[in-house]
């Protein structure tokens, strides 16, 4: 194995979205020699289409807001299953992580008095999302792009190389974490997608940000990397998840044409005065409000609509519901027959706004419909339904650092899990990118200060054994097929409304799927040459049939986990199971790998600290909580 | 709804390709891109393409379809005849890597010799901008980074040697956005010209014309270019002021 390249980091960094990128900034800040992963070119990543905003307290639209009122929506938005720690970090480092930004040179709209302008989203008490139009996540990647581009200028100023403290290397996909003989990661493996060459990265810190796992499903608003990656290799490199039931299927995606089905539509649509109506022109949200949100919100078309322009004297439409509660709606509203044409509802701004208006605060949108459907926003509704956005289980970590239960392996973003709990608000994943990417690369900084590592030769050998398995198979399936199924399945038994004989089913199918997985096979491209001991150059279906070993291991994680939890919270709705209990909410579900196997085990939660539990009211916390969690002196 | 279309996509690598032809099923409402998938999943599955949005918004998708630079995902098969042959080629001004995958590194060269944004001694948070005053910069930043309009420019597609002196529309007007940029202190006009190549530039709008985002590159970031560093260069008072003594010549940024 002499012939693989071997390079040595402090610090190797996997993703290059927004938690990926704030998480190597902050390493190369530290002074340490940082890689970056990216399995697309640099600036591609998924949070390019994050569009609404990013959430932070900054008090600039309405100077009532600060971080407890946020820490307080983030909890309620995650029906208080949430880590409270990581939900207090976020919500007090959020506001410098976004003026750091501006330092940085992007450019958020902007306030009459030239602060950064805040809007509206669901489940945000007060206009908290700073934004660019509807193309936020486009500004944030951007920014940090360019910021790694700056710390690569000082460094060719410093040393005459570019690449001297800080690189990425673009189109490049992690298949293994490497440990040492103390059970230490000691680095990462993979293949470089031009040549197919492979390529060992020693380091004593690796940060898993690879976002979410969305590809799993056949609905989703998720680009193809979304294949679970830092999840399946966390558990692979025996860490744990927690809070893989929980899938936020994001109520606005695009229904028609087929070809786009799922694709995102803004909840900034609903945040700039966008309403949902059924096939009988019904505003429909008014029926499905909660018993936990009912003094929040309106309860009449005329207060709903008084609340933009008046929101101290009117309560907020229930649009503006936090994602789950519409995403459930607008399915039982077309399970009711009253859908669109195509099968979803009407999502209406044409009537609310005036086109130049819609333009200006929503240009994407506009672009999209235009463009993929032939639907002009500004005059006629969209047709839109239920998508799978986001998981809000990940990599059980340390809130202050990241850390996994591994030594040397941390996570940041849509990887980690806790933060949201059983359903993220929107805006708050923005901000949770930089928030503990920053975090997480402080972390990992800071261990690899005192951690020297080497890898074991052996480790090598099995990865390279196992990348190059589908390629040496000369039959098997295609693994374009079994993808497809894999995402059928859990579309149909593992989706939006659960219940335990489909669950049971899905967990059968997927035991099934597991043995077709190992045995994909593809072809070498006719006339390339493959040198031994390295994969074929930029070969989709072979990138496809390694991750779909990753794909199949979440989706094992989000079915048993699903079929565990007998309640319905936040983004996992049981049929059987529809009431939210709190005995369940003390629990996480913490998966781990054994023998190649998923286990799950139940964890009770930390109790609240009592002055972060002291920012509700009794009333509300009886909600959620059971009779001996409720705080003592108010008891009698 | 359904009908079998003809496509001509080419395949190969660095070394040598070829057009192959395809008949492949295309359904209502599908873009290019989802035909190529579709061949991929079939009977293809080496084809290499790069792709991540599906939906306009990562710029990875781009190509040439019947000669013209676009993104595959945005560009509807209803726009063609149903017996008319699309041919999807790589963009040409970059070195074929694989099939429909090109080597797009001379873009990431480029983008790191322009001197990042300097917000000068402003604290984070401080910073007080108007909407009026951002949206000039704000336009440019829609950018995808698809880089189809430096695929496009003449002045690099047919002349590799000018590769070297010319950053391409992406990256003037990179450094047209940091120049209008309200908080930003360097001033990149003079390397604009010197090291960047604005002087290539003879506005033709090709660029403007295959822009994704409909990003008025030439109007707005390429022009006004030209004209700021005319009047640092040229302008007689700018010059008088500068010899007598009034008017400071700020020294210009060097390149990164």
């Amino acid at each position: 194995m002499t012939d693989i390249e071997r390079l040595q980091y402090d610090v190797v960094v996997i993703g290059a979205g927004g938690a990926g990128l704030r998480a190597a900034i902050e390493a190369r800040l530290q002074g340490k020699k940082t890689a970056i992963i990216s399995k697309s070119l640099f600036g591609k990543a998924h949070t390019v289409m994050a569009e609404g905003g990013a959430a932070a307290a900054m008090g600039n639209a309405n100077p009532n807001d600060n971080w407890q009122v946020h820490f307080r929506d983030t909890m309620r938005g995650g029906k208080f299953l949430n880590s409270w720690r990581m939900a207090e970090l976020h919500a007090k480092e959020a506001p410098d992580r976004i003026w750091e930004l501006e330092a940085w040179g992007a450019l958020f709209d902007r306030t009459k008095e030239g602060k950064i302008s805040q809007r509206n989203f669901g489940g945000h008490e007060y206009p908290r999302l700073a934004h660019v139009g509807d193309r936020t996540g486009l500004e944030l990647i951007r920014t940090c792009q360019q910021k790694i581009v700056a710390l690569q200028q000082d460094d060719h100023a410093e040393f005459g190389d570019y690449e001297a403290r800080l690189k990425v290397f673009a189109e490049t996909t992690i298949t293994r974490l490497l440990k040492d003989e103390q059970g230490r990661i000691c680095g990462a493996f993979g293949y470089i997608r031009e040549t197919g060459k492979f390529v060992v990265f020693e380091a004593p810190a690796v940060v898993l940000a690879t976002g979410g796992i969305g590809k799993s499903f056949k609905v989703t608003s998720n680009s193809w990397e979304y294949t679970g990656d830092g999840h399946a290799l966390a558990l692979l490199a025996g860490a744990s998840l927690i809070n893989m039931e929980f899938v936020q299927f994001h109520p606005t995606g695009m229904v028609w044409p087929p070809s786009v089905k799922g694709i995102l539509v803004t909840e900034s649509v609903r945040g700039d005065g966008g309403v949902l109506k059924n096939s009988e022109g019904k505003r429909f949200m008014f029926d499905y409000i909660p018993d936990v949100f009912k003094d929040k919100y309106a309860t009449s078309e005329e207060e709903a609509d008084g609340w933009y322009d008046d929101p101290d004297n009117n309560r907020r439409p229930p649009e503006l519901l936090p994602r789950d509660e519409v995403a459930r709606a607008i399915n039982s509203e077309v399970k009711a027959g009253r859908g669109s044409p195509h099968g979803g509802v009407f999502l209406d701004i044409a009537s609310r706004l005036k086109p130049e208006q819609i333009i200006k605060r929503l240009p994407s949108m506009h672009h999209q419909f235009k463009e993929l459907a032939d639907v002009d926003i500004t005059a006629e509704p969209m047709e839109v339904g239920p998508t799978c956005h986001y998981v809000m289980g990940g990599v059980e970590v340390d809130p202050d650092t990241g850390a996994a239960l591994v030594p040397g392996l941390f996570a940041a973003g849509e990887v980690s899990g806790g933060m949201h709990g059983s359903n993220r608000l929107g805006g708050n994943s923005l901000s949770d990118l930089l928030v503990f990417g920053r975090r997480a690369g402080l972390g990992a900084a800071e261990y690899a200060s005192a951690t020297t590592v080497s890898v074991p030769e052996s480790e090598v050998e099995a990865a390279v054994a196992e990348a190059l398995e589908p390629y040496q198979r000369d039959t098997g399936e295609n693994p374009y097929a079994v993808h497809q199924e894999l995402q059928q399945t859990m579309n149909d038994l593992v989706g939006i409304i659960r219940r335990e004989d489909e669950l049971e089913q899905a967990i059968e199918a997927l035991g099934k799927l597991r043995d077709r997985v190992k045995n994909v096979a593809v072809a070498p491209s006719a006339g390339a040459t493959v040198k031994e001991g390295q994969g074929p150059a930029y070969h989709p279906g072979w990138h496809l049939a390694l991750d779909l070993r990753n794909m199949m291991i979440v989706s094992e994680c989000v079915a048993r986990a699903a079929l565990e939890r007998q309640e319905s919270r936040g983004g996992h709705t049981r049929d059987d199971y529809p009431k939210m209990s709190a005995d369940w909410r003390k629990i996480n579900l913490v998966c781990s790998l054994r023998d190649g196997v998923v286990e799950l085990k139940r964890q009770e939660m930390e109790p609240m600290r009592g002055d972060l539990l002291s920012l509700f009211e009794l009333d509300e916390l009886k909600k959620y909580l059971t009779e001996g969690e409720l705080p003592a002196e108010e008891k009698n | 709804m359904g009908y079998k279309a003809k496509f001509r996509v080419w395949r190969g690598d660095a070394g040598e390709g070829e057009l192959k032809d395809y008949t492949v099923e295309v359904n209502e409402g599908e873009v290019v891109l989802d035909v190529i998938h579709r061949l991929q999943a079939t009977e293809a599955p080496d084809l290499a393409v790069r792709w991540n949005c599906k939906a306009g918004k990562c710029g990875s998708c781009s190509a040439e379809i019947n000669g013209r630079p676009r993104l595959m995902c945005m560009t509807r098969m209803s726009t063609f005849a149903e017996d008319e042959t699309v041919t999807v080629t790589p963009m040409r001004t970059f070195p074929v890597i694989r099939d429909l995958v090109t080597d797009v590194s001379y873009n990431y060269e480029k983008a790191r010799e322009i001197p990042a944004f300097d917000g000068g001694d402003v604290k984070p948070g401080e910073f007080r901008m108007q909407q009026v005053d951002v949206e000039r910069s704000q336009e440019f930043r829609k950018c995808i980074e698809c880089f189809l309009c430096n695929n496009t420019c003449h002045v690099i597609r047919d002349h590799e040697e000018n590769k070297e002196h010319f950053s391409g529309p992406r990256f003037l007007m990179r450094v047209a956005e940091l120049e209008m940029h309200p908080a930003d202190v360097r001033d990149r006009r003079q390397i604009a010209q010197e090291d960047f190549g604005l002087g290539y530039c003879n506005i033709t709008k090709c660029c403007t014309e295959v822009c994704p985002e409909h990003i008025k590159i030439t109007d707005n970031a390429l022009i006004p270019m030209k004209e700021r560093v005319v009047g640092r260069r040229y302008d007689p008072l700018v010059w008088l002021g500068s010899k007598i003594g009034v008017v400071k010549r700020g020294k210009g940024t060097p390149k990164a």
